[in-house]
């Protein structure tokens, strides 16, 4: 089965075109990589996956579960990392992570077992009733990935997880992504236009103006070139690494 | 629990939160109606002669007319408010992570709905508080029954402003709502004068005003007040209620794209 399958999905924005003919196949337990530049459609695929919008075409398929036929199942299935903040500054960590875990259904007991757990991935035990707004970039974007774990889904959604962090964040965040796929069996798909954040084991799909220019593993994707060169040469864009 | 009513008290749980950490906004809640009440009211005692109208047996002041109004007002401006705050939400990605919940969308809005008339119904007893202080003192029942009543206008009233949000796609945009919504719903409705003195001086504008759904949730108020049941008022204002419930819902229909707009606009 399946981690996360897309076929022949498309989207326009009236006459524009977002997404054309969209179809690619995540693995359970891969970490898969959707590299393209600004513009290329990630935002608009995310809004699919996560049903913000309704496709016009194409079907989408959620460990299992068809995301047309059985959303709720879908949705539950699924943690997604939004592009913007999705914590509440003024409510304390705590708060905030037992806010999701009551979105998904889960309270009492069971609920504080799991935060704990959250907690403890994170490291954060002591200073669970801090306000989230006293939490530094890097803490609070790796509490709402362990929140989006709370309710134990097959598959993450991470949307340009790492901007605005600084470099050594950055890099221990994808480390941890990557080990979440390898030690939990997570199937990851990572949006991001850095190609520093992707590992040469890792799948990738290569986006350029709503269309797959290039799928597969990395290292056959860029055969001899660096994955720098390679998305260059298939976007016509310069490639961005670290900032 | 159930996983439904889990969300739906944690939702609410948020909000309340979220309100009390933003002590200016319940200050501002309370403050406007206060200035209603103590300068308008005491400038208008004396222009306005009142007749004894259903539900009042007796002659009243125009502060006491104006209390339900005001109540009104308070939930009018929190509905407002509270879809503001969607608008923001939007913005930041919170609506999101509500609408990726895997309970039914209706229902993620539906509690969205209950947890702002919490917060109006909290505001509305506080400024009852305050106005008893002064010395507007309604029948005690009125108290307990006026309950029910503000529950159905704060859900009313809120469900006009989820509607109104799902309409919008730009916090900017949101001014245009103060002048063109909340303005004249206020001002075109009973919370200020009854229906019979709006008749002398305009026929339209009276049928303006009683179709307002405002002036309805106004009277249901007020009949509840005073232990009765304005079952007319009652029966426009669910009407109100379901309609713009329904709006928002559609509104916020993923095959609809609400964000439409936003994310062709976003990052990428």
């Amino acid at each position: 089965m399946s981690g996360l399958a897309v076929s022949n999905l498309s989207y326009s924005y009236g006459a524009k075109q977002a997404l054309g003919d969209v179809s690619f196949e995540v693995a359970r337990g891969d970490f898969c990589a959707l590299l393209g530049p600004n513009g290329a459609g990630k935002t608009t695929l995310f809004a699919l996956l996560t049903r913000l919008f309704l496709p016009r075409a194409g079907h989408i398929e959620i460990a299992g579960m068809d995301l047309a036929k059985e959303p709720r199942k879908a949705l539950g299935r699924m943690g997604v990392i939004f592009q913007q903040p999705t914590l509440d500054l003024d409510l304390t960590v705590r708060r905030n992570l037992s806010y999701y875990a009551a979105l998904h259904g889960i309270s009492g007991r069971d609920a504080a077992r799991r935060i704990d757990a959250a907690l403890d991935r994170l490291d954060m035990r002591e200073r669970a009733w801090e306000k989230a707004r006293n939490l530094n970039g890097g803490h609070r974007r790796r509490m709402e990935i362990a929140r989006a774990l709370i309710h134990r889904p097959a598959v993450l959604l991470l949307d340009e997880p790492t901007v605005g962090l600084d470099v050594a964040t950055r890099m221990s965040i994808t480390a941890y992504v990557h080990k979440l796929c390898r030690d939990e069996g997570i199937t990851a798909l990572w949006a991001t236009h850095l190609v520093d954040e992707i590992m040469p084991e890792d799948a990738l799909i290569v986006l350029h103006r709503g269309d797959i220019v290039a799928k597969g593993r990395v290292s056959d994707v860029v055969a001899e070139k660096t994955l720098g060169e390679r998305f260059a040469a298939l976007t016509g864009s310069g490639a961005e690494t670290a900032q | 629990m159930n996983a439904w009513l889990t969300a739906m008290s944690a939702i609410i749980w948020r909000e309340a939160l979220r309100f009390v950490t933003q002590r200016e906004r319940f200050i501002a809640a309370l403050v406007r109606p206060l200035v209603w009440l103590v300068v308008f009211a005491a400038g208008f005692r004396a222009a306005l002669g009142l007749s004894i109208i259903p539900p009042y047996q007796t002659y009243i002041t125009y502060e006491v007319y104006i209390v339900p109004g005001l109540c009104g007002m308070v939930q009018l401006f929190n509905g407002m408010q509270s879809s503001l705050s969607l608008v923001y939400d939007r913005e930041m990605g919170s609506m999101r992570l509500l609408l990726t919940s895997p309970l039914p969308r209706w229902w993620l809005l539906f509690s969205k709905l209950v947890a702002g008339a919490t917060i109006s119904i909290l505001q509305v007893y506080s400024f009852l508080g305050i106005a008893a202080l002064t010395g507007i003192l309604l029948p005690w029942e009125g108290y307990l029954l006026v309950l029910p009543a503000l529950i159905l206008s704060g859900l009313m009233l809120g469900a006009l402003g989820l509607f109104l949000s799902s309409t919008i796609d730009r916090l900017e945009n949101f001014a245009g709502i103060m002048n063109f919504v909340i303005f004249p719903m206020f001002f075109l409705s009973t919370a200020l004068y009854p229906l019979w003195k709006m008749g002398e001086s305009s026929p339209l504008l009276r049928d303006i005003c009683a179709v307002n759904p405002f002036t309805q949730a106004v009277e249901v108020i007020r009949f509840a007040l005073y232990g009765q049941v304005n079952f007319e008022a009652l029966g426009w204002t669910v009407l109100a209620f379901a309609i713009f419930f329904a709006g928002a819902v559609r509104g916020y229909d993923p095959s609809r794209g609400f964000i439409r707009g936003k994310a062709g606009a976003g990052g990428g």
